[in-house]
């Protein structure tokens, strides 16, 4: 398998407290790994410490061959990875358009797959909104926002955190589409989400977090098949 | 209610117009104002369009002063051709050296380090014998351009002075908003709205802002030019923190997020000053409490009042303009 994103050993801190301990996980190229938990057991943390958003951090990070644990987070973006945050970080004084057209960059090998046409054809609804400001969107044009301006970087890894979290039901299905078309593209994702059965239809392979540390790691038909796991680590 | 468009069109027209119907006292005091809006709106590249609120933008446009003083031969005019783009010069690259020491700060400690570094430059010109130490020194002509000993342009005349400061403004305008609404301008915006978010999406925030914040220097230096060239006298006041913070009231009076706003918060400004002066002896206390009155009752600045006067649907004017806050989340 060629291996995109590589990970050994993560230890993250904030301040005194550790939150992640020695984690160990590996993302192929194009591959989609869907990376659950309860609240506060890292998950979040794993995808800012990827991002360089964690200073204190320990281990080996490596992206494309590349060593990135200590790179500042507009190198690692510049690598090819692209964070869409928790909560929809849209600039709220930008209008749709300019929050897109200023994240417009060719990816690591020189493609622009991603433009402002394609990101309109994939959310008409951000093509209807386009010259609104950020702050006058509503939930769901919000994450469409944030993905759209992630894939305007035209990335190699996404990490998506809460895709679908506070979205209404039609909204999140539009989200899940949207993963089936980022999977199209061969862009590899992390996605953190709480909705475990939507997830597992689509994604590669699940990865659980609990306390810090990877519990599980392999495909959904063999975490479904365990539900001592998702009963204590779910609660499903 | 005329369209939106022409409305810059007729203020320049009267801009324009101005000294044929105005005595010269007051086409140097519009002079003095379009100086201090050019200042103004130099800071609030900094301060609204960058979050960074910076007290030292004085020491910038002083510094320019000096350079224009300290090229000056003696009695004879300098050339404009040759001094305004060393000025500027000087005051951008002392504002790159500033900036690239203080953007390592965030919020009130970068407050506090451009206040010193502000006070720090004060303190060079004011406790030193340089240029006339804490007396300041005199520009004794104003600088010309000239050709081969024939005068193209001299700023002694004050309709010419009124013109080129017109000019400048319109052009310092223009920068501003081309530069903002370039992919640089949206990059500097972003980083204002989230930093670490502008970060993760790849952009070298720490050097997007070092460059607004040296390109503000500048354009406060060309002021600083004009304000020195018009009164032909410079001296360490017009480099300390009073006058910075002056100027950012200006900004504050006319709006954050805006290119023009804060030439009009310079214009009420300084307008609320001529006024007040002239009728009570208390004017300080007075333009305190309007200023107050303002900014309580106009949190986005008097161009809240765009849309009442001109009947246009603005934009700039209803985007929300909060206070620069760091955001710590992602």
């Amino acid at each position: 398998m060629n291996v995109l994103l590589e990970v050994s050993g993560l230890d993250a801190f904030y301040g005194a407290s550790r939150i992640l301990h020695g984690v160990d996980i590996a993302v192929a190229r194009g591959e989609q790994v869907a990376l659950i938990g309860r609240n506060g057991m890292g998950k979040t943390t794993l995808l800012r410490a990827l991002m360089g958003l964690v200073p204190d951090c320990r281990g080996e990070v490596s992206f494309a061959g590349r060593d990135i644990r200590r790179a500042a987070p507009e190198t690692i973006a510049r690598a090819g990875l692209a964070l869409v945050p928790e909560g929809r970080g849209i600039f709220a004084s930008l209008s749709v358009t300019e929050n897109l057209t200023m994240a417009a960059r060719p990816g690591s090998d020189g493609r622009r797959t991603w433009t402002l046409a394609r990101i309109f054809e994939l959310f008409p609804r951000l093509h209807q909104r386009r010259n609104n400001g950020g702050h006058q969107l509503s939930g769901g044009e919000q994450q469409m926002l944030t993905i759209g301006r992630a894939l305007m970087t035209n990335p190699d890894l996404i990490l998506i955190d809460e895709a679908t979290e506070g979205l209404a039901p039609l909204v999140a299905r539009d989200i899940w589409t949207t993963l089936g078309v980022i999977r199209g593209e061969g862009i590899a994702t992390i996605v953190v989400d709480k909705d475990f059965r939507s997830l597992a239809k689509i994604v590669d392979r699940v990865v659980l977090l609990a306390k810090g540390a990877v519990m599980f790691d392999g495909a959904p038909g063999d975490l479904t098949s365990r539900p001592e796991l998702l009963e204590r680590h779910l609660g499903v | 209610m005329m369209p939106r468009w022409l409305v810059p069109l007729v203020l320049l027209a009267i801009a324009a117009a101005l000294p044929f119907g105005v005595s010269t006292y007051y086409v140097q005091f519009i002079g003095k104002a379009f100086i201090m809006g050019m200042l103004a709106m130099a800071l609030n590249l900094a301060v609204g369009h960058g979050g960074m609120v910076s007290i030292c933008h004085a020491a910038f446009f002083g510094l320019a002063g000096y350079v224009l003083a300290l090229m000056s031969p003696g009695y004879d005019p300098a050339s404009l051709v040759l001094t305004l783009p060393v000025a500027a010069a000087a005051s951008g690259f002392v504002a790159l050296v500033i900036g690239a020491l203080a953007l390592r700060t965030r919020g009130a400690y970068f407050i506090m380090v451009t206040l010193a570094f502000g006070e720090m430059m004060f303190f060079l010109f004011h406790d030193t014998d340089i240029a006339g130490g804490s007396d300041g020194t005199y520009v004794n002509a104003k600088p010309e351009i000239a050709i081969a000993g024939h005068r193209l342009l001299d700023l002694a005349s004050p309709l010419a002075f009124y013109y080129v400061v017109l000019a400048l403004l319109i052009a310092t305008i223009v920068l501003l908003t081309v530069l903002l609404r370039s992919p640089f301008g949206h990059a500097l915006a972003a980083a204002r709205d989230n930093e670490r978010r502008a970060r993760s999406l790849g952009f070298p925030v720490y050097r997007i802002r070092l460059t607004a914040f040296a390109i503000s220097g500048a354009i406060a230096g060309v002021a600083g030019y004009f304000a020195t060239a018009q009164f032909g006298f410079v001296a360490p006041e017009m480099l300390g923190w009073h006058l910075s913070a002056t100027v950012l009231v200006m900004v504050l009076i006319g709006g954050l997020r805006s290119v023009t706003g804060p030439l009009v918060g310079a214009l009420v400004l300084i307008g609320l000053e001529e006024v007040l002066k002239a009728s009570t002896d208390y004017w300080k206390l007075a333009e305190g409490l309007i200023v107050i009155l303002i900014v309580l009752s106009m949190p986005n600045g008097v161009r809240q009042l765009w849309p009442l006067i001109f009947g246009a649907t603005g934009d700039a004017a209803t985007r929300p303009a909060r206070v620069p806050a760091e955001a710590n989340h992602v």
